[in-house]
């Protein structure tokens, strides 16, 4: 025998999944199962074009990826890119964060101004620091010029040995909001006696920077850092745009080595392996960040 | 604590240095906007313009692939924001109303996505696409828009929805209003900010996306805004940076407005008086 209450869940339960069906069954046939079939694909020999024939290869392309000095450029390419967007971006956006926390005039235009680069779309920061760059018609160039340094007047994007700093400083720049505002919240959520007690025990700014505001905000930290460098390893528009890999394969990224595999070469499962490559190098080093700082945590 | 004179100095030259780091790119974009042809092959460009002329807003406007473009981009921005909305509000509605584990498997799969390199997506849904017919077509790129912009859409409307308080549907209900007139008179009113700001964080997320429009668009004429401009780059001569900038600006307009909006919102906090009434 049911009873009144036993029933009323069940038609609840009904109802909760009817609600949640228009939303889940798109998410189930365009995101769960094209990953993991995109996984599968990696272990592939899958090739552009309606009729080619597809057969599991096991390690093959990753044997091959082995001995491809392209990849390992990319590789090394998108671990310097990521960890000098990441790292410097953090630094740049803790300092600018705890500007905004303090009571300054034009406190609410800097907040304001520091959204600036998060409401422009990629593509159009890309082309904006072309124009910055430009050789000519640059604005990097001129100040450069003006300021007596003429010297120093480069194709930054087109040389060799500046092509990938340019790069990581556009990079910074794009990514400057999202970094500060999260600190920003993390600092206004650093209780106020914390820092009133270690001021009146003598504790200099520094030290009350050191001991106090770091390790309550380190959670958050290790949040921001983390998902900036998933999202810089896996980054492509910006970067697509500005140099399109180039000079020489010197700004070529992971994603755009796959990009060109997969789009221009037609070759879906090695870049479907490459992809793969690079969740494992992801998850890897984010294991050892996350242990590291949850072992200094427990310390 | 007092800061002294120096530490306030310094920290005031400190906010300047921020604020020309970040904005100076947009002032030179502003600047070379304006710019005529002419000023732009000087061997020393200024910051201020000479003699400053719309003629590239003007030119961006007319030239047949920009306008093109951004129609293109409005239609799948549009459609992609009226779908997710129209999928999300159920099943925000469901998580937030009812325990369920389907939520955190929700959540769960959001920050597992976040891992893996779109490469690995994109190749399969070009295939899955393709065997539908919908490859090189706006419906198959609004598809995939819905769904990517689904996980947040989801996250933010239900958040909206728990700040409708729950006394507010059962007093509607005492007073013998039926489920449905308790939706539509009592939540929809109160959830209108939200589905607002849930479309156009989906509008602004079609509109600025480029790698799937990139991959999944192929003949010219269905390219969207950002595909378009970035084609663009690759074959401008610098006397053609006047129009690319003036149209990157143009392009920005939808996103600077969604973030004056959002700042807005942000900061108002409209439910609080409700309940307390």
């Amino acid at each position: 025998m049911t009873t009144f209450a036993e029933a009323r869940r069940r038609s609840d339960r009904t109802t909760v999944y009817l609600l949640l069906l228009p939303a889940l069954l798109p998410v189930l046939v365009l995101s769960v199962v094209p990953l993991l079939r995109g996984i599968y694909l990696g272990f592939t020999d899958a090739r552009a074009g309606r009729n080619a024939d597809t057969s599991f290869t096991g390690i093959e392309n990753y044997r091959e990826l082995v001995n491809d000095d392209l990849f390992w450029s990319a590789f090394r390419i998108g671990l310097v890119w990521s960890f000098g967007v990441t790292i410097l971006q953090f630094v740049l956006a803790l300092g600018l964060a705890l500007l905004l926390d303090q009571p300054l005039r034009f406190r609410g235009f800097a907040r304001v101004m520091a959204l600036v680069p998060w409401a422009m779309p990629p593509v159009i920061v890309g082309i904006m620091w072309r124009l910055v760059y430009h050789p000519d018609a640059g604005l990097l160039n001129e100040v450069l010029y003006r300021g007596g340094a003429e010297g120093l007047r480069h194709n930054w994007l087109g040389d060799f040995s500046t092509a990938l700093p340019a790069v990581i400083l556009v990079g910074i720049w794009a990514g400057m909001p999202q970094t500060t505002i999260v600190l920003l919240a993390g600092l206004q959520g650093v209780p106020r006696e914390l820092h009133e007690a270690a001021a009146v025990d003598g504790a200099s700014a520094w030290q009350r920077f050191r001991s106090v505001t770091i390790p309550n905000l380190m959670p958050v930290i290790i949040a921001i850092t983390s998902l900036d460098f998933i999202w810089n390893f896996n980054s492509f528009g910006l970067v697509y745009v500005l140099t399109a890999g180039g000079p020489g394969g010197r700004t070529m990224l992971p994603m755009l080595f796959a990009y060109e595999e997969a789009f221009r070469y037609g070759n879906y499962g090695y870049a479907a392996a490459l992809g793969n490559v690079m969740v494992i190098i992801i998850v890897a080093l984010l294991a050892l960040y996350l242990r590291r700082r949850l072992r200094e945590a427990n310390a | 604590m007092k800061a002294s004179r120096t530490t306030k100095a310094f920290q005031y030259i400190a906010l300047l240095g921020y604020m020309v780091f970040l904005g100076f790119p947009l002032v030179w974009m502003l600047s070379t906007s304006f710019k005529p042809p002419r000023e732009m092959v000087e061997i020393h460009p200024t910051l201020v313009p000479h003699n400053p002329t719309l003629d590239n807003y003007v030119e961006a406007f007319t030239e047949q692939e920009l306008g093109r473009a951004a129609l293109n981009s409005l239609q799948v921005s549009l459609a992609t924001a009226v779908l997710t909305v129209l999928v999300a509000l159920p099943a925000a509605y469901a998580l937030a109303r009812f325990k369920t584990r389907l939520g955190t498997v929700a959540l769960g799969w959001v920050l597992l996505s976040q891992l893996f390199p779109f490469v690995l997506l994109v190749i399969p849904l070009f295939l899955i696409l393709r065997q539908v017919d919908l490859v090189n077509t706006h419906a198959g790129l609004v598809l995939v828009y819905v769904v990517w912009a689904l996980p947040f859409a989801l996250w933010m409307l239900q958040g909206f929805v728990r700040n409708i308080p729950r006394e507010l549907e059962e007093a509607a209900a005492v007073d013998g209003a039926t489920r449905l007139q308790t939706l539509r008179r009592v939540v929809a009113p109160l959830l209108a900010p939200g589905v607002v700001a849930t479309s156009l964080f989906a509008f602004i997320s079609a509109w600025n996306e480029f790698f799937f429009a990139l991959v999944l668009l192929k003949s010219p004429d269905l390219a969207t805004l950002p595909v378009t401009l970035a084609r663009f780059v690759g074959v401008e001569g610098i006397a053609r940076l006047g129009p690319l900038a003036a149209g990157s600006l143009m392009a920005t307009i939808p996103s600077l407005l969604f973030f004056a909006f959002l700042q807005r919102r942000l900061t108002s906090g409209s439910l609080a008086g409700a309940v307390k009434g």
